[in-house]
């Protein structure tokens, strides 16, 4: 034991190294250019490349280019609908984005989805308070509920500004404006939104959730006159 | 209870790729054999791929590499002009194009910058995509050069970084990446080559939507812990991580290989033990933290309600909670949520992540030197206490070799308290932050906690485009990263030349449950002891407020 240890330290103290040269610190920048770059060919260039190209497949296609609907928008990206007459509203709403414009109530309206991104307000801060409660007001009105019934993803801001997804509360919510707006029989619309409702996937995953998109897609196909906001009782 | 079972899935799935994983990676550091497209790597480059190198050539080796890196982005950001699917994406501005290669190249991958109006995809390939692999090629390389000074006696040699790097890069990194950006695409994430896609709202009214090559970047952002996304937003945004699959597939990534690393560890240490006591380490400590941070989120009174700001439907809490607790636990720092607007304690379980030096399992390579720096810390304080002969792995842990690991253990701290303390300081510090009081305060202090652990997560309401934070979180980015990768080469260098010593009496046994809790123990109290001061003004005094 003893002698094996001493062994070590000599050996550490005996063998202290050498400083590195110049000649080897240019040798190594030179052999790290030369690496670097044909790293940055293969997994730069080519890697990119090949994904790119799978991706073209059949299957894989839609999804790369952005799950554009067949009726124009994307089923991924939450932009909220302006209606046409506000006080006769045909559309499902998404949440509040922090992209959203500034003459916008508190995030309500459609998001710019050209960038992303969120509030960063804390839970604590005053500007969150004062945005919930006028959403809450807004949302309340327009969708003719008690101001605390309105659940909590219509009045937060999501992390992305460009959520598509609502929870089935709030779509619930909006279902008799919606069917009251556009003349279609509130059963119809309840049936379009279990269409474009999503549960737990594989049971487990996730959240259930409506998509607002796909909704409105179905929506227009349904009841075309919705886009002029003219039908029903507007 | 769904939530319970997202969990229990991803454990499921950790646990299967354990062992593959582990043992592959440990024949890709020991084996001989280069495969074709290494040989024809390293005749171009003119490498001699079986020359091995003392810890000091390999070192500046380590240091050359990393800092032709940083001028090749800052170079690409600065002529993206001239680069094609630009889109009209200037020059990117020299603060911002500083602070992004050195965050890229330190595996932080931090955003000072808005990706949809800065970044062309030219540069996103060729320059941002390339860092995510060898950044964390680079981690894998240290923390497998400190494993052959363990197992190696009498040498001065360690191994040669040219071929850790190109092997870490083609046959881990690129085969694993290659198939989950092709299974990303296939759960709905984009992979396109265009600037954007106009399309119809219901209502008539057009709009565009910013697209980019992401699938290929975003399996490697999570894959090599890296985190910087493509878009500004990054795995909130519904075109990297669409869905509560692709959610879990990327959490799934994100902590493989660090968790994998120590069957590779106790692999070529030839005792499994030693590996799965550190995996132990982490193990706990990530679950208690995930409880944590779950528990504040669920259960924190908000205005709305629930608190799903900055949140995604789609994952809600259970699945944003798992991603902030792994993305923070490794060196990630990739967010499907904003950590920003968690509640006191959710944001601050992040943080405290981050504090522990990030080893839960921490970054590519980083977590596992981090947590085996820990370990020699551990067995040295219980030499002092108990009076064992402060070995590890028959290795003698004498002055020098403890010198090293306090240089990596006292780093971080150190720029952490320093860069926080000096920007508080600075009165236009308030006008920077979004949130005022401590939440503020704890804005700053994530700041610089994410930089001088590499995270790159970030409480975003702090603006950090001024030439004061841009300068400073770089310059804790670099010291963070590589003081921390230089104690570590020399540390490995010392230990190869001694010789192995048996196991005696009076040496205290590691691999064991006993040596796994004074491990956890070590890294709870370092962090206790230089942060609680810290984290008792900020979210400690949110919290109880």
């Amino acid at each position: 034991m003893t002698s094996t240890t001493t062994s070590a330290t000599a050996a550490a103290e005996a063998s202290r190294e050498a400083p590195v040269t110049g000649r080897q610190l240019r040798r190594q920048l030179g052999a790290a250019v030369r690496v670097l770059l044909i790293l940055t060919v293969l997994l730069g260039v080519v890697y990119p490349a090949v994904v790119w190209g799978v991706s073209r497949l059949p299957g894989l296609h839609a999804n790369a280019e952005g799950s554009v609907l067949p009726g124009g928008s994307s089923s991924l990206i939450g932009i909220d609908p302006v209606p046409a007459n506000p006080a006769a509203d045909p559309w499902f709403h998404t949440r509040p984005s922090a992209s959203a414009p500034d003459d916008a109530i508190a995030g309500l309206g459609p998001a710019d989805a050209t960038t992303s991104g969120g509030s960063n307000l804390g839970v604590a801060a005053e500007d969150l308070g004062t945005a919930v409660e006028e959403r809450r007001a807004a949302i309340a009105a327009r969708d003719g509920v008690d101001p605390s019934a309105v659940p909590p993803d219509a009045l937060t801001a999501s992390g992305s500004g460009l959520d598509p997804q609502i929870s089935p509360e709030y779509a619930a919510q909006q279902a008799p404006r919606v069917a009251r707006v556009t003349g279609l029989p509130e059963d119809r619309v309840r049936a379009l939104v279990a269409e474009a409702t999503a549960g737990r996937t594989l049971g487990f995953l996730g959240e259930p959730r409506v998509n607002v998109p796909e909704l409105n897609a179905s929506l227009l196909s349904a009841a075309p006159g919705a886009r002029s906001g003219v039908s029903g009782a507007g | 209870m769904a939530g319970f079972a997202q969990v229990g899935v991803l454990l499921v799935l950790l646990a299967a790729a354990w062992r593959p994983l582990g043992d592959w990676m440990a024949r890709v550091y020991t084996e001989e054999r280069d495969w074709g497209v290494e040989r024809l790597v390293y005749r171009v480059v003119r490498v001699d791929p079986r020359s091995e190198q003392r810890a000091s050539t390999y070192t500046v080796a380590i240091l050359a590499f990393s800092f032709a890196g940083i001028v090749l982005l800052y170079l690409l950001q600065r002529l993206q002009g001239l680069l094609p699917w630009s889109f009209d994406r200037g020059p990117v501005e020299a603060g911002v194009a500083f602070n992004t290669a050195i965050s890229f190249v330190t595996n932080t991958n931090w955003q000072s910058y808005v990706p949809e109006t800065s970044m062309g995809h030219a540069v996103q390939m060729t320059g941002l995509t390339v860092q995510n692999f060898v950044s964390a090629a680079v981690g894998m390389a240290v923390a497998v050069s400190l494993i052959r000074g363990f197992i190696r006696s009498r040498t001065d040699r360690l191994g040669n970084a040219w071929v850790d790097i190109v092997r870490g890069c083609t046959r881990i990194l690129l085969p694993i990446a290659a198939v989950a950006a092709v299974a990303l695409v296939a759960t709905g994430v984009v992979m396109s080559l265009r600037s954007g896609v106009d399309v119809l709202g219901p209502d008539g009214r057009p709009s565009t939507i910013a697209l980019a090559p992401t699938a290929s970047q975003e399996s490697i952002k999570e894959l090599g812990t890296n985190g910087g996304g493509i878009f500004n937003a990054n795995s909130a945004h519904p075109f990297e991580n669409p869905n509560p699959l692709s959610n879990l597939f990327e959490i799934f990534l994100l902590l493989v290989i660090p968790v994998a690393l120590t069957r590779t560890f106790g692999r070529m240490v030839s005792s499994m033990r030693q590996g799965v006591s550190l995996l132990a380490v982490m193990a706990v400590l990530w679950g208690g933290m995930l409880a944590v941070i779950w528990t504040a989120e669920a259960t924190s009174p908000s205005f709305a309600g629930a608190n799903m700001e900055g949140k995604e439907v789609r994952f809600g809490i259970p699945g944003s909670a798992l991603f902030a607790n792994s993305t923070t636990g490794t060196s990630t720092g990739a967010v499907n949520s904003l950590h920003d607007s968690f509640s006191a304690f959710g944001g601050g379980g992040a943080m405290l992540n981050m504090l522990f030096s990030e080893m839960t399992p921490g970054g590519v390579g980083t977590g596992l030197y981090s947590i085996l720096i820990v370990a020699i810390v551990a067995v040295f304080l219980a030499g002092l206490m108990v009076g064992r002969t402060p070995e590890y792995l028959g290795k003698r842990l004498g002055r020098r070799e403890v010198t090293c690991a306090v240089v990596v253990v006292l780093t971080m701290p150190a720029l952490v308290l320093l860069g926080t303390g000096l920007a508080i300081a600075l009165p236009s510090t308030a006008d920077a932050m979004t949130n005022s009081g401590p939440h503020g305060l704890s804005e700053v202090l994530y700041a610089y906690a994410s930089a001088a652990n590499n995270n790159g997560s970030a409480f975003g309401g702090l603006t950090v485009t001024s030439g004061f934070f841009q300068t400073t979180l770089g310059v804790a980015m670099l010291l963070g990263r590589f003081l921390p990768i230089v104690a570590v080469l020399a540390l490995a260098g010392l230990l190869a030349r001694q010789t192995r010593v048996a196991p005696s009496t009076g040496t205290l046994s590691t691999g064991t449950p006993l040596f796994s809790v004074l491990v956890a123990g070590t890294v709870v109290l370092v962090a206790a002891i230089t942060f609680l001061p810290a984290l008792a003004l900020s979210p400690l005094a949110e919290g109880l407020a």
